[in-house]
């Protein structure tokens, strides 16, 4: 497509809702610079004043893990339940543990 | 359950079937894609097209804060917009192409917006019955099979409430205010009524793509049952502002508990569709030239990004 706008990349918004808990990711912006993702970000995703903070990161940072590769990715993790405290069944007279 | 010897098929089937989300990397048939890309495009274009009939009275607004209220839920028109062209792009398709497909009349928009605001009480029924009937058909999609509309439309009804009490809330001052209100309140009532019910769709008997849509998890409910929601629910309403709904045939069913309504003009339905509304044309004019009108900003912006990261670059190298 011609057009100014098709240069602009695309960004992905992320917005701490209040000090103390971490940025979650709201959505996307399109934005020429950091500067306008921000603005952009700032009108899309807290007009409710959901957020104190805002990050906003180019999509094309972004590394994913690959659909296809979870069953061997994370398969180190299936068969260790004893990470998990209730994997322990201690006698009931145990207190706070 | 589809046992397709596709590995990739039959995990996208297992998906649905176990009322799970497909999120943009999973493989999805084309059809899916190309319905979601259409589907969500569509729903985009029709919050920006949206904006125009309440646009109409920002600067008519009969009070300061009745103008500041209006110009909060066209903002969230836009930004509905926003959320929307964001999720149909997970698909693949750029955001370019999409407004191309809206302003060259490929993609069509929601034809309720195909009407005119006369007066301010339409500001009023609008916020009462299309933001009401946009309601019935948006809960359901939160649980879209497609994670990211059903994110888009999770946020789109947190916002979309205050839209309906905002104009309920016209809609109880102008019924309980002088005659010459009450009037031009029933008069938008008369005016919108038919338009909204319209709004979920043909008769599910004639609808033809509503199967695979429902197999798909994009659609949970046929046109019917939710138009019937949206009847139920709206009669009482109506009777608390002391205003009668313009169909004579309305009258509640004992039996079923339900409100049964007058026969539906769906001729004049698709003949809006078509093109031949009120303001159709009034509609595409107004946002291809609001998109060609802001061209220069778009262009500035560009301008001065690659001017600055030009820079950028020149101090680096000198730098170096």
């Amino acid at each position: 497509m011609t057009g100014a706008t098709a240069g602009w990349p695309l960004w992905e918004v992320f917005v701490r809702a209040k000090r103390g808990v971490s940025h979650v990711h709201a959505g996307t912006v399109h934005a020429p610079d950091a500067e306008l993702a921000l603005q952009n970000a700032r009108d899309l995703f807290t007009r409710r004043s959901e957020g104190v903070s805002l990050w906003v990161v180019k999509s094309s940072e972004i590394t994913a893990s690959d659909p296809d590769d979870r069953g061997s990715l994370f398969d180190p993790a299936a068969d260790k339940s004893f990470r998990h405290p209730t994997d322990f069944v201690l006698p009931d007279e145990v207190a706070n543990m | 359950m589809n046992m397709g010897t596709d590995p990739a098929q039959a995990r996208f089937d297992e998906l649905i079937d176990a009322d799970e989300r497909i999120e943009p990397r999973d493989w999805m048939p084309d059809e899916y894609r190309k319905t979601l890309v259409r589907q969500i495009a569509q729903h985009a274009h029709s919050e920006i097209i949206g904006m125009q009939p309440e646009g109409n009275w920002l600067t008519r607004a009969p009070s300061l804060r009745r103008k500041a209220i209006l110009t909060a839920k066209v903002q969230d028109e836009a930004g509905h917009g926003l959320y929307l062209y964001g999720a149909a792009e997970t698909l693949g398709t750029p955001r370019e192409e999409l407004l191309d497909r809206l302003h060259t009349g490929r993609q069509k928009y929601s034809s309720i917006f195909n009407y005119p605001t006369l007066t301010w009480a339409d500001v009023g029924a609008i916020g009462w019955l299309v933001d009401g009937a946009a309601i019935m058909n948006q809960v359901p999609l939160c649980r879209c099979s497609y994670g990211p509309y059903a994110r888009a439309m999770i946020r789109i009804c947190k916002e979309e409430s205050f839209h309906q009490r905002q104009g309920f809330q016209i809609m109880l001052d102008l019924a309980n205010g002088t005659p010459a209100q009450r009037e031009m309140a029933q008069a938008a009532l008369d005016r919108w009524w038919w338009p909204s019910i319209m709004m979920f769709g043909p008769p599910d008997a004639d609808s033809v793509h509503g199967g695979q849509s429902m197999r798909w998890g994009i659609k949970r409910f046929g046109n019917d049952e939710l138009r019937q929601r949206f009847i139920d629910a709206t009669v009482p309403q109506a009777d608390l502002l002391g205003l009668t709904i313009p169909d004579p045939d309305l009258h509640l069913d004992e039996a079923t508990g339900h409100y049964d309504h007058g026969p539906i003009d769906w001729d004049h339905f698709w003949d809006v569709v078509k093109g031949n509304g009120p303001c159709n044309r009034s509609r595409m004019e107004t946002r291809v030239g609001a998109h060609e009108r802001g061209a220069w900003v778009r262009d500035a912006a560009t301008a001065y990004a690659d001017k600055r990261a030009a820079l950028v670059g020149e101090v680096q190298e000198t730098a170096a």
